[in-house]
C-alpha cells in the first residue's frame, strides 16, 4: 500500500518520443473477476527506444513478466494500447500478429524452447524458413561466430550444454533482425559463469547490431548491462534507472523490498 | 515447417510405428480383399469367356429363384436339337448333360466325397471332334469315355483320391453307386478345381441314364454358318425354344454366368470390408487418442513456433503433415501384408482342398489406391480435431512452466453433442431395423444400420469421459480379483524367473544361496528352462553392452497392494478424456463381439426351438451336407431297414405357388404326422388322410400371403413346366425362423406328378425302442448303397447344426479380432505414453520407497482398469444391439438369449488384453533410473 503513494507516472518519461520502436501507454491487466481478481498491472507508461537495451526488474508478483507478454503481444492489456513500430497491436487478428512476430519480434527464453530434432544451425534459421525465407549468407556466418557456434552447427540440442543452448536461442533471435528482441530470464536457468558470457554475448549484439532488447530479470548483473533498468512492483513502475551498475541495481532492489 | 514435422516424427519413431499399427491392419484387410476378390472375378471371367470363345447361341432351361435359392433348371427335349440343327444358320449344334448336385464320387473309404456345398457335377458330353469347341472340359491324360462303363473325373479329385487311369472308381447318381473305369483326367478350362467342386464325365447315353434325362439335354450349344452373326442365330433359334427354356448368345451366357459368380464374390467382398471398415473405425480412435496426447505434451513446442512467427496454419498443417506420412506408411506396409494376406489364404484353401481359381495375385492400380485413400483418409480425418486443437496453443504458453492445452472450444457442448449423436444413431437403428421393407431398400437399410451404429459408438465414446470416474472405481475391485488370479496362476512362472535373475545377477550374496536358486529356478516348471535361457541371454545383453536388467527386484508375492492399485486407479481417473477414448476402442471391438455372439445364440435357440417344435422323428435322413436335396430311392433303402418303424419322406423342390416362387413339399398322409408335429389353424391331423390328388396344406404364412382359406384352389407350376390346381384342405403354423416343410405341401404321389426327377429333403424316421447306437448302426448299414446322405438321431441333428452356426460365429470372430487387436495397441500407446509424461512422478514414487514390481503392477492396474471399462461399455451395447436385432428380427422368431459363458470368456479377453497392453509399458516403468528419474523435464 505504501508503495501506491510513489508516484510512478512522474519517473516516466512520457510516451512516444520519435524514436522510440515499442510504446506502452496507461496498460492495466486483470487477471480473475470479482473478489478473485488480481490486479497485474495497473497503469503502465514506458517506451523503449531503438537500439536501447532495456532491463525490467521486480520482485516476484510485481507485474514484469506480464508487462513483458504484453509488450510482446504474447497477452492482451485490459485497457490501454501497445504499439510496436507505431501499429497498435490490440486491433491485430492472429494472422496479423504472426506477420508482426516474424518481422518485428524475437524471443529469448528461460528455458532455451529449442526443438529437440532440429541441429543447432536448423534450430537458428527456423523463424526464417517458417516466414518461407532465405537466410542472408553472410549476417548467418558472421551471427554463427559471434555467437560462438561454428564448430556445434550440427549438433542437436541435447548434445549442447545449457549455455550453448542459449546461445542458439540467442541467434535464433537475433537471426530474422527484428525490431525487437525480447528476453524472459535469459539467465535464470544458467550458472554464474556461463550467466555472464551470456549477458556479454547480449550486450555485444546489441551494440553491434543496434538491436532493441527488452529483457526481464532477477539477475542485478543482467540489470547492470542495460541501458536503462525499469523497476516495477505492485503492477507499477517504480524506478527508471540509466546506466547503473550493479550496485546501484541492487540499492534499488533493496529499496523496493523495504 | 514441414521439415519440423518430419523431423519431429522421426524423434518419435517408435510412437509412429504404434500409431500406424492402427491403421496398418486396417489397410491390409482392405488390401488383401480386394487383391483376392478381384483375382477370383478375373479368373471366372476368363474360364467363362473361354468356355463359350467359340459358342455363338447357348440355350438352358429356366430356374426359379427363392430368396437367392436356385435349383437344377429343367431339362430341354432332345428333339430341340435336331430343329436347332437343321435352322440354316447353324454350322454345328451339340447338347450337353449337366446334372449340378448328383454325381457323387465315391472316396477310397466308399464315403462320398464332402464338397463342402460344391457342386458336383456330372456330365454327358459328346467328344467328337466336330464338338469339340464346346466342350468346356480340357482333357489332361487318357482319352474322353466311349463306353457306359467308363468315366473322366476331375484332376483334383483324381490327385486328392490317388485314383490312376485303369482304376475303378465308383460314382452315385440317381442310382445306386456304380464303379466305372477310370479313363480320363479333365480340368474345367484352365483350373484344377473350383472351390471344391468335383465332376464326373460319362457319355451323353450314360448320363442321360444315370441323371434320369431320357431323351433330354440341360444344354444346347450351336455355332452359326459363315455369315450368319450369333445374335442372328439366337433369334433364329428363339421361336422354337420352348417356354421354360431361354436362349442366349455365347457372351450372353459368359456374361451372365460371370455374374452369379461375381454376385457372390461381391458379397463376399463387402462382408470382409465391412470387418477392414471396423478395423479402420477402431484405428481412428487410436490415431485420435495418440495424436491428442503427444499433441498436448508438445503444449511448448508449437507455443515456441507460434512465438516465433508460425502461424495457426502451418501449426494445423505440420500436424497433418505427421498424419499424412503415418498413413502413407501404414497404407504402404499394410498393401503389401494385404497382398501377402491373399496369398496366405488361397494356399489354405488349396491346402484344404476347396482350391479357389485365381489369376495371380498381383497389385493393381485400383487396389494401391484404394490402400492409400484408405489409410491416409482414416489418418488425416482421425487426426484433424488434434490437428486443430494444436492451433489453439496461444504462443505464452511457450513461457509458461508446465503449461497445458487450453480445453477444445467445444468442451463445454461435448456431452450434449454426443447425446445428440446418440439420439440421432438409435433413430438410425430403428428406422433401419424398423421400417418396412417396401419403404426401404436393403441396401439403403444397411447403410443406415452401419452409420447408426458407428454414430452409436462415437455417441457413447464420446459421453464416456464422464462414465469413466465412477466405472474406474467399480472396475478396479474386478481388475484386482482377475489380476490376482492371473498373478496366481503365472505364480511359477514369476517365481522361476526371480530365482534365475538372482542366481545370474546378484553378484556379493552368498554363491551357495546363487546356485540354489539358479538351479530351482530352472527346474521349475513349465517354463523354467526357457526362462534359463532367456536370463542367460540378459547376462550377455548386460555384459556387452550398457543395457542393464531390471534388477536389483524384490521376492514376488501374492499381496493385493492397496496402495498402489488406488494410485493406478485415481491415474486412469485423472485425464477421463484419455482413457475413455482408449477404453472406447476396445469397446468397440467387444461391443461387436457380444453382438455376434448374442445374436447366434438366439439364433442357435431359435433353430433348437424350431426343431424340437416341429419333428417327432428319432432319427433324420439328410445329405451329407445337410442341406441339398438327395435321391427319393435312399428315403426308400432306409424304409426297408429292419428296426425301422415308420419312414416318412418329405419331398422337396422349387415351385410357383400361386404366383411367387416357394418351396413345395411332397409329404405322405399316412405317416407324415407321426413325425412331423403341425400345429393346426384349420384342419387336423385327420386332414392329411383326405388330401387326395390335389389337396394341400399351406404354412400361414403363404396362406395370409395369399389371402388363402380353406376350399380355395391355386395354381403350383413347376420347372418342369408343367401345372397343377391344388385345393387347400388345412392351414398349420410353422416356426418362421425354420419351417421344416415348404410353404405348401401335396402328398408325395402329387409331387412325383409333377417332377421328372423328385427328391427327399428328409427322411423322418421313427425306430422300434428308440435311439441307440446299435440302431444306428443298422440304419446306416441301409443306407450303404447311397453314399450321399446321412440318418442322425435328432439330438445329433441339432448338434450338428449348432455346429455349422458355430464355424460361422468363429469366422466372425477372427474377423472381429483383428480390431481387438488395433484396440491392444491404442492401449499400449496411450499407456506408454503415460508413462513417458509421469516419468518425473514415477521417480519420485521410486524415492519415496516404491519397488519396481510395485511400480510395475500399477501401470499394469492401470491396464486392466481401462479394458475392463471398454468391458463395462461394450458388453451392454453389444447386448442391446442384439435386442434391437432380435427384436428387428421377431417375425422370423429369433430369440433374445444371452449367452453367458461367451460373454464371461470375452471378460477374460479383455483382462489379458490389459496386461498384455500393459507388459512393455510396465516394464518401462519399473527400469527407470530413479535419479534420471527425478532430473527429468
Amino acid at each position: 500500500m505504501e508503495i501506491e503513494e510513489t508516484n510512478g507516472h512522474a519517473a516516466v518519461p512520457a510516451a512516444s518520443n520519435g524514436n522510440a520502436v515499442v510504446t506502452a501507454h496507461d496498460v492495466t491487466r486483470r487477471y480473475g473477476e470479482g473478489d478473485a481478481a488480481v490486479d497485474a498491472l495497473r497503469g503502465v507508461d514506458m517506451s523503449v527506444d531503438h537500439g536501447e537495451l532495456m532491463a525490467v526488474m521486480g520482485p516476484s508478483g510485481s507485474g514484469k513478466s506480464t508487462l513483458m507478454h504484453i509488450l510482446a503481444a504474447l497477452d492482451r492489456p485490459t485497457s490501454g494500447w501497445v504499439e510496436i513500430e507505431h501499429t497498435r497491436l490490440g486491433q491485430l487478428n492472429d494472422n496479423e500478429i504472426t506477420r508482426l512476430r516474424r518481422e518485428h519480434i524475437g524471443f529469448i527464453f528461460q528455458f532455451f524452447n529449442l526443438l529437440p530434432m532440429l541441429s543447432a544451425e536448423e534450430n537458428i534459421t527456423l523463424p526464417l524458413s517458417i516466414a518461407g525465407e532465405k537466410p542472408d549468407k553472410e549476417f548467418f556466418e558472421d551471427l554463427l561466430k559471434r555467437v560462438g557456434l561454428q564448430d556445434r552447427r550440427s549438433h542437436r540440442p541435447s548434445e549442447l550444454s545449457g549455455g550453448q543452448q542459449q546461445r542458439v536461442a540467442i541467434a535464433r533471435a537475433l537471426v530474422t533482425r527484428p525490431t525487437v528482441v525480447f528476453a524472459d530470464e535469459p539467465t535464470g536457468n544458467l550458472d554464474t559463469r556461463t550467466s555472464n558470457e551470456i549477458l556479454e554475448l547480449l550486450q555485444q549484439s546489441v551494440r553491434d547490431y543496434q538491436q532493441t532488447l527488452v529483457m526481464v530479470t532477477h539477475d542485478p548483473r543482467a540489470a547492470a548491462i542495460a541501458d536503462r533498468a525499469l523497476f516495477l512492483a505492485d503492477g507499477r513502475i517504480v524506478k527508471d534507472l540509466g546506466c547503473a551498475t550493479e550496485r546501484e541495481v541492487l540499492e534499488a532492489m533493496e529499496e523496493l523490498a523495504r | 515447417m514441414l521439415r519440423v514435422a518430419l523431423r519431429g516424427l522421426w524423434g518419435r519413431k517408435l510412437r509412429a510405428v504404434l500409431t500406424a499399427i492402427a491403421i496398418v491392419l486396417g489397410v491390409t484387410m482392405v488390401s488383401g480383399t480386394l487383391a483376392l476378390t478381384n483375382a477370383i472375378d478375373s479368373a471366372f471371367n476368363q474360364i467363362f469367356s473361354d468356355t463359350y470363345a467359340s459358342t455363338d447361341a447357348v440355350v438352358s432351361g429356366k430356374t426359379f429363384n427363392y430368396q437367392g435359392d436356385t435349383s437344377q433348371a429343367p431339362s430341354l427335349p432332345a428333339g430341340l436339337l435336331d430343329k436347332v440343327r437343321a435352322l440354316p444358320g447353324t454350322d454345328v449344334a451339340t447338347g450337353l448333360v449337366s446334372d449340378q448336385s448328383s454325381a457323387k464320387i465315391i472316396n477310397r473309404t466308399g464315403k462320398a466325397i464332402d464338397t463342402g456345398g460344391a457342386p458336383s457335377f456330372g456330365f454327358g458330353v459328346d467328344t467328337s471332334p466336330q464338338y469339340q469347341r464346346f466342350n468346356p472340359l480340357k482333357l489332361l491324360e487318357g482319352r474322353w469315355a466311349k463306353s457306359s462303363n467308363e468315366v473322366v473325373i476331375d484332376v483334383h479329385t483324381a490327385d486328392d483320391q490317388h485314383f490312376k487311369l485303369g482304376d475303378m472308381v465308383g460314382v452315385a447318381s440317381l442310382h445306386p453307386v456304380k464303379k466305372f473305369k477310370l479313363v480320363g483326367i479333365a480340368r474345367y478350362g484352365n483350373v484344377d478345381s473350383i472351390g471344391g467342386a468335383t465332376f464326373a464325365v460319362f457319355t451323353i447315353p450314360t448320363a442321360q441314364a444315370l441323371f434320369d434325362r431320357q431323351n433330354a439335354y440341360d444344354g444346347i450349344s450351336a455355332a452359326a454358318r459363315q455369315g450368319t452373326s450369333a445374335q442372328e442365330l439366337v433369334d433364329q433359334i428363339k421361336p422354337i425354344t420352348p417356354s421354360n427354356a431361354q436362349v442366349r448368345t455365347g457372351a450372353q451366357e459368359a456374361k451372365k454366368q460371370t455374374d452369379d459368380v461375381t454376385s457372390f464374390t461381391k458379397f463376399i467382398r463387402y462382408l470382409l470390408l465391412a470387418f477392414a471398415g471396423i478395423a479402420l473405425f477402431v484405428g481412428a480412435f487410436v490415431i485420435f487418442n495418440t495424436l491428442s496426447i503427444t499433441v498436448a505434451q508438445r503444449t511448448r513446442e508449437f507455443a515456441t513456433l507460434r512465438t516465433i512467427g508460425a502461424s495457426r496454419r502451418q501449426v494445423l498443417r505440420s500436424v497433418i503433415a505427421e498424419a499424412v506420412v503415418v498413413g502413407a506408411l501404414a497404407s504402404f506396409v499394410g498393401l503389401f501384408l494385404g497382398l501377402g494376406l491373399a496369398r496366405l489364404v488361397k494356399w489354405l484353401f488349396d491346402q484344404s482342398g476347396g482350391g479357389i481359381p485365381t489369376q495371380s495375385l498381383s497389385l493393381s492400380w485400383s487396389i494401391v489406391f484404394w490402400a492409400f485413400v484408405v489409410g491416409v483418409g482414416v489418418t488425416v480425418l482421425a487426426a484433424l480435431a488434434p490437428a486443430f486443437r494444436a492451433t489453439k496453443v496461444p504462443p505464452i504458453a511457450a513461457v509458461r512452466e508446465g503449461a497445458t492445452l487450453p480445453p477444445s472450444c467445444i468442451a463445454p457442448f461435448t456431452t450434449w453433442i454426443a447425446l445428440g449423436l446418440t439420439a440421432i444413431a438409435l433413430a438410425l437403428l430403428s428406422y433401419a431395423m424398423f421400417a418396412s421393407s417396401n419403404s426401404l431398400g436393403t441396401g439403403l437399410r444397411l447403410l443406415y444400420m452401419g452409420v447408426g451404429v458407428l454414430l452409436l459408438f462415437t455417441g457413447i465414446a464420446l459421453l464416456s469421459p464422464r462414465l469413466v470416474r465412477p466405472l474406474a472405481s467399480f472396475t478396479h475391485y474386478v481388475a484386482i480379483g482377475a489380476t490376482w488370479v492371473f498373478q496366481l496362476i503365472f505364480y511359477p512362472v514369476t517365481l522361476a524367473y526371480w530365482l534365475l535373475r538372482y542366481g545370474v545377477f546378484s553378484s556379493g550374496k552368498r554363491p551357495a544361496r546363487r546356485v540354489g536358486a539358479l538351479v530351482a529356478g530352472f527346474v521349475m516348471p513349465p517354463l523354467g528352462p526357457a526362462l534359463a535361457v532367456l536370463v542367460l541371454l540378459m547376462w550377455i545383453r548386460s555384459k556387452v553392452t550398457r543395457w542393464q536388467p531390471e534388477w536389483p527386484m524384490e521376492f514376488p508375492n501374492l499381496r493385493i497392494d492397496a496402495e498402489m492399485t488406488r494410485v493406478a486407479r485415481e491415474n486412469s481417473r485423472r485425464n477421463p478424456g484419455r482413457t475413455a477414448a482408449t477404453a472406447a476402442a476396445l469397446m468397440i471391438g467387444l461391443a461387436l463381439v457380444t453382438f455376434v455372439g448374442t445374436l447366434a445364440s438366439g439364433m442357435k435357440a431359435s433353430n433348437r426351438g424350431a426343431i424340437e417344435d416341429q419333428v417327432k422323428a428319432e432319427y433324420i435322413q439328410t445329405s451329407t451336407d445337410g442341406f441339398t436335396p438327395f435321391v427319393a430311392g435312399a428315403g426308400d433303402a432306409i424304409g426297408k431297414a429292419p428296426p425301422v418303424e415308420t419312414a416318412s419322406p418329405v419331398r422337396y423342390d422349387l415351385a410357383r405357388v400361386d404366383g411367387s416362387a416357394q418351396y413345395l413339399s411332397g409329404v405322405d398322409p399316412a405317416t407324415i404326422s407321426k413325425v412331423y408335429h403341425f400345429d393346426w389353424k384349420t384342419g387336423s391331423d385327420a386332414t392329411l388322410g383326405q388330401l387326395g390328388a390335389n389337396g394341400a396344406v399351406v404354412d400361414k404364412k403363404l396362406a395370409d400371403q395369399k389371402h388363402l382359406k380353406v376350399g380355395d384352389t391355386f395354381p403350383i407350376e413347376v420347372q418342369g413346366g408343367k401345372t397343377t390346381t391344388a385345393v387347400v384342405k388345412g392351414i398349420y403354423k410353422a416356426p418362421p425362423f425354420f419351417p421344416i416343410l415348404g410353404a405348401a405341401s401335396v402328398t408325395v404321389p402329387a409331387f412325383d406328378k409333377l417332377y421328372v426327377r423328385p427328391r427327399n429333403e428328409y427322411t423322418f424316421v421313427n425306430v422300434k425302442g428308440g435311439a441307440s447306437d446299435a440302431t444306428q448302426k443298422q440304419l446306416d448299414a441301409a443306407v450303404t448303397e447311397f453314399p450321399d446322405n446321412q440318418v442322425q438321431s435328432r439330438a445329433d441333428w441339432i448338434t450338428a447344426q449348432d455346429a455349422d452356426f458355430n464355424s460361422f460365429l468363429t469366422f466372425l470372430y477372427v474377423l472381429l479380432a483383428l480390431s481387438v487387436i488395433v484396440s491392444l495397441f491404442g492401449m499400449v500407446n496411450t499407456l506408454a505414453l503415460s508413462v513417458y509424461e509421469r516419468t518425473r512422478e514415477l521417480g519420485m514414487l521410486r524415492a519415496v520407497g516404491t519397488t519396481r514390481r510395485q511400480a510395475r503392477r500399477m501401470i499394469r492396474h492401470e491396464g486392466v482398469i481401462t479394458a475392463l471399462i471398454g468391458a463395462a461399455l461394450g458388453m451392454p451395447l453389444g447386448l442391446f444391439l442384439a435386442l434391437l436385432v432380435t427384436k428387428a428380427l421377431s417375425q422370423f422368431d429369433v430369440r433374445y438369449s444371452i449367452p453367458v459363458r461367451t460373454l464371461v470368456v470375452f471378460l477374460v479377453i479383455a483382462v489379458i488384453a490389459g496386461l498384455v497392453a500393459a507388459l512393455l509399458p510396465a516394464r518401462r516403468a519399473a527400469r527407470l533410473n530413479v535419479l534420471e528419474a527425478l532430473q527429468y523435464e
